[in-house]
């Protein structure tokens, strides 16, 4: 009972009560006649889509820039590298990894200017990014249709001009890394490609919090004015990590497009934050401090729940709860761990 | 006037937090009119005993107590601070909790204001009712007067000088119609001697009105003035019991830290030999809200420790501050006959001096790290060491191992109480708080230290700790020291040479040596007549 009580309390109730959920939802699952090993690969293959986005929350986390409700900006940093990959011809690994180049270089740029805006506006972080991703999009929403692609592939068929809202990857970089390595046992796939990506990923987040920057960093978070003592400069680690947050969030978004199978513009990447936020926050993190464990926890419950949702319960209930199940549980995790925020203990 | 009657009795008070006992069998008895002094060093228990008392919301959610708490002959357990309002219990806080845009009489009565029925509370409900302005300024005087002190009631809290806060905040207790018990915690920390003086006048007059009063204080000379009886806890267990009139305040610090604190007077110094000018300032402002420095010139020579004093709000904490880069500064400043460059902390840091702040919590801790990386953080990034470099130093990677050795290093040798060298140090006491603030300085090598207000806010024990422990790092080392403080008697302890700040000048350096009255006259800004007596010397 002791043990149980002390594990509960190591994890916290959200994860117990949700890792509770997300077991019975694949002990249910072969009642409603779903496929357990197509379930299981479902939820691996949205962790791999997903698990770089949610990472892309720590580094901004760690050093007090709150949680990054501006990804849309590294998203649209991401997309921008894409079409311009395919714009240029290059398909296949190469293409991916052009796209990657392409897309931290714009995104390194985009992120140093979100840097520069967050450093004036300290303790309002949160709401400002919100409405720098608000607004990055509505303004890509208006270049989408006039900067200079030609490419047949992307452009709208009628007039020539503008790129679709949706682009098929299919012949470019489809699947490339999904199915890279990937282990066939029946009809389960393990992504093996997709998980040798994320742990290398993580393994760089976690690397880089170990370098003499990435302490400063977490000081910088947990008291600023205590690394200024120090002689670091304040504004310099949270840009930095600012453009860290950035690139990740535009190579994220490179993975869940290839492995989804098209690139989605306009109004998409405002969809993109909140899962990501909700995820890490699910997996215990607060507004100042996130880790990779919270990362990865996070990404498997939040991810499990949306796949096992609309198969499991709507077959039940013949109704379809997902998308409502989806957004209880994201947007009621962030409003839970920001009202959790003030909850100091004081000595 | 004490009387037999015994309005509150704690009974084998204990009580754990995750297996820590910080509480023991603490029992004691509390009389109509009487005063207690309740005396511990930091984490002795006497605030956990006052949260219990109070029901507090962090003693429930952490167990809860074992123990009888007796109120006017009945046992009661308080679930949240309310029900001990209820119970005629009041508390003043160390922290001051006022409104600062409200007046005086807005903050006495708050959420207790006198109200005025009109035709709107038929329709709306009680809600509606006005403020009766005239009984409220009333209720709020004859409070005020029940402590024998004038306030204006209609003065902005903001505008206040902090003594008149203190007892704005006791005036708001006294205004409660059933007030039996009043806590203060700490209530002349803030205040000035004579400040503290009218105080302790007030709470001898609340005594005779018949209400009991436990009173928290560092100063032990007040506690024997005041109280009519002493209770004196360490480690979580009462010491000692006793009437305050057959005490001494030699006896009450020795039951409160246990051991003997030697007699530091008529020590004889050793003449020290002073090495070169090392530290040369000239013409210093610094603009630090609160501690403005106009302009200030003095030198510091080698293996000196030179004091910087004077009253608070003078200008003497910017000094180190302004030197340091931490605050706006000009003028100029050599270190070592290089001129330093100004406002940059990391020059600083890297001319060899270090600085341990006089705000702990808020610049000198990373509260919810590790000890060891508070203790590594700053010589790591400054001076680039506990750190593993690869590929031809692109990648410096924190040497974790080297770091916990460091920590565990400073820990025997500063006796940090403390689980291990992983514990966040927010859960640390105030004294132990301090030693990690100081090896994180010492960690560095600095050539020039600079310590502020290193004994404000730790108990006696740890205070003569800290103190001597920089007089031995000075003497191993001939580390350059320059400490300043508010508290004389302890930079004449152990400084070479003081300068006394006024008005955010040097009023004048005088020998440890001088008498008190040379220091007393430089801080009371009469600089002409000093400036006499230090030529003629």
């Amino acid at each position: 009972m002791n043990r149980l009580r002390q594990f509960v309390n190591k994890a916290g109730w959200p994860r117990v009560i949700i890792g509770f959920f997300l077991l019975s939802l694949f002990v249910a699952a072969p009642f409603a006649e779903v496929s357990l090993a197509a379930s299981i690969k479902d939820t691996l293959v949205r962790f791999g889509m997903n698990g770089v986005l949610v990472l892309s929350m720590v580094p901004m986390v760690q050093s007090g820039c709150g949680l990054n409700f501006g990804l849309p900006l590294g998203v649209i940093a991401g997309l921008l590298g894409a079409v311009t990959t395919m714009e240029m011809g290059i398909t296949g690994i190469m293409g991916f990894i052009t796209a990657v180049i392409l897309s931290c270089a714009i995104a390194a740029v985009l992120g140093w200017g979100y840097g520069k805006m967050l450093n004036r506006v300290k303790g309002e972080e949160m709401v400002i990014s919100t409405y720098v991703g608000l607004s990055s999009v509505m303004f890509m929403c208006m270049m989408w249709l006039v900067l200079p692609f030609k490419s047949p592939a992307m452009v709208w068929g009628y007039g020539g001009s503008g790129l679709r809202t949706t682009i098929t990857l299919e012949g470019y970089w489809f699947n490339i890394i999904d199915n890279f390595l990937a282990i066939k046992i029946g009809d389960f796939t393990f992504p093996t490609g997709l998980f040798i990506f994320f742990a290398v990923m993580a393994f760089l987040v976690w690397a880089f919090f170990h370098t003499k920057t990435g302490t400063a960093m977490t000081a910088v978070g947990s008291n600023p004015d205590f690394a200024r003592a120090s002689g670091i400069d304040v504004n310099k680690m949270r840009t930095i990590s600012v453009i860290i947050s950035t690139v990740f969030g535009a190579v994220g978004i490179l993975v869940y497009q290839q492995s989804y199978g098209f690139i989605q513009l306009y109004t998409s990447p405002l969809f993109m934050a909140f899962p990501a936020v909700a995820a890490i926050l699910l997996g215990g993190a607060s507004v100042h401090k996130a880790t990779i464990t919270n990362v990865i926890v996070g990404t498997i419950l939040f991810q499990g729940i949306l796949t096992m949702t609309p198969s499991v319960i709507n077959s039940f209930l013949k109704t379809d709860l997902s998308e409502v199940i989806r957004i209880i549980v994201s947007n009621g995790m962030i409003v839970y761990a920001l009202t959790r925020k003030t909850t100091k203990v004081k000595s | 006037m004490v009387s037999e009657q015994v309005v509150l009795k704690m009974e084998n008070i204990t009580k754990d937090y995750y297996g820590n006992r910080v509480l023991e069998n603490v029992s004691f008895e509390l009389k109509k009119g009487e005063i207690l002094g309740l005396i511990g060093e930091n984490g002795a228990g006497k605030s956990t005993l006052m949260n219990i008392l109070f029901g507090m919301s962090v003693i429930s959610e952490t167990g809860g107590y074992q123990g009888k708490v007796i109120i006017d002959g009945k046992e009661v357990n308080f679930k949240n601070a309310f029900d001990a309002l209820d119970a005629g219990i009041g508390m003043v806080h160390q922290e001051f909790s006022l409104i600062p845009g409200f007046t005086t009489i807005e903050n006495i009565m708050l959420n207790r204001e006198s109200l005025k029925y009109n035709f709107l509370v038929e329709v709306f409900g009680s809600r509606l009712k006005t403020l009766d302005r005239t009984d409220m300024k009333d209720r709020a005087e004859k409070a005020i007067s029940a402590l024998g002190v004038k306030i204006d009631p209609n003065m902005l809290i903001a505008e206040m000088p902090v003594g008149h806060k203190q007892f704005t905040e006791i005036a708001r207790e006294l205004d409660r119609k059933n007030m039996k018990i009043l806590v203060l915690d700490e209530p002349t920390a803030v205040l000035t001697e004579s400040e503290a003086d009218i105080l302790i006048q007030s709470l001898k007059r609340l005594s005779d009105l018949g209400i009991a009063i436990i009173f928290i204080s560092h100063r032990l000379k007040e506690i024997i003035d005041v109280c009519d009886k002493i209770l004196v806890l360490r480690d979580g267990k009462t010491v000692r019991e006793s009437p305050a009139k057959e005490t001494s305040i030699r006896q009450i610090a020795q039951w409160m830290v246990g051991r003997n604190i030697e007699e530091k007077k008529d020590e004889v110094k050793n003449e020290k030999k002073l090495g070169d000018t090392v530290l040369k300032v000239e013409n210093l402002w610094v603009d630090m809200p609160g501690e403005t420095v106009r302009d200030v010139s003095f030198e510091v020579r080698e293996g000196e420790i030179f004091g910087i004093g004077g009253l608070a709000g003078q200008g003497k904490l910017g000094i180190p501050n302004g030197i340091m880069g931490l605050y706006e500064a000009g003028g100029r400043i050599e270190v070592f006959g290089k001129s330093l460059e100004m406002n940059v902390p990391v020059k600083a840091l890297k001319a060899g001096m270090a600085f341990v702040a006089e705000d702990r919590r808020g610049v000198g801790l990373l509260l919810e790290e590790p000890i060891d990386w508070n203790i590594s953080f700053t010589v790591m990034q400054a001076q680039n060491k506990y750190l593993k470099s690869f590929i031809g130093g692109l990648v410096k990677w924190r040497d974790d191992k080297k770091i916990s050795e460091l920590a565990k290093e400073y820990i025997k040798i500063l006796d940090i109480k403390c689980v291990d060298e992983k514990q966040p140090v927010q859960e640390l006491s105030g004294g132990n708080q301090q030693k990690i603030c100081l090896a994180k300085a010492f960690a560095v090598n600095p050539k020039i230290l600079f310590v502020s207000e290193p004994t404000r806010g730790i108990d006696i024990g740890a205070k003569k700790l800290v103190l001597d422990t920089l007089k031995q790092y000075n003497q191993k080392y001939g580390t350059t020291i320059i400490m300043t403080s508010s508290e004389l008697e302890e930079l004449r302890s152990i400084c070479d040479n003081i300068a006394i700040v006024d008005e955010g000048k040097v009023a004048g350096i005088l020998p440890a040596t001088a008498a008190t009255e040379d220091f007393g006259l430089l801080m009371a800004g009469k600089v002409d007549e000093s400036k006499e007596k230090v030529s003629a010397q």
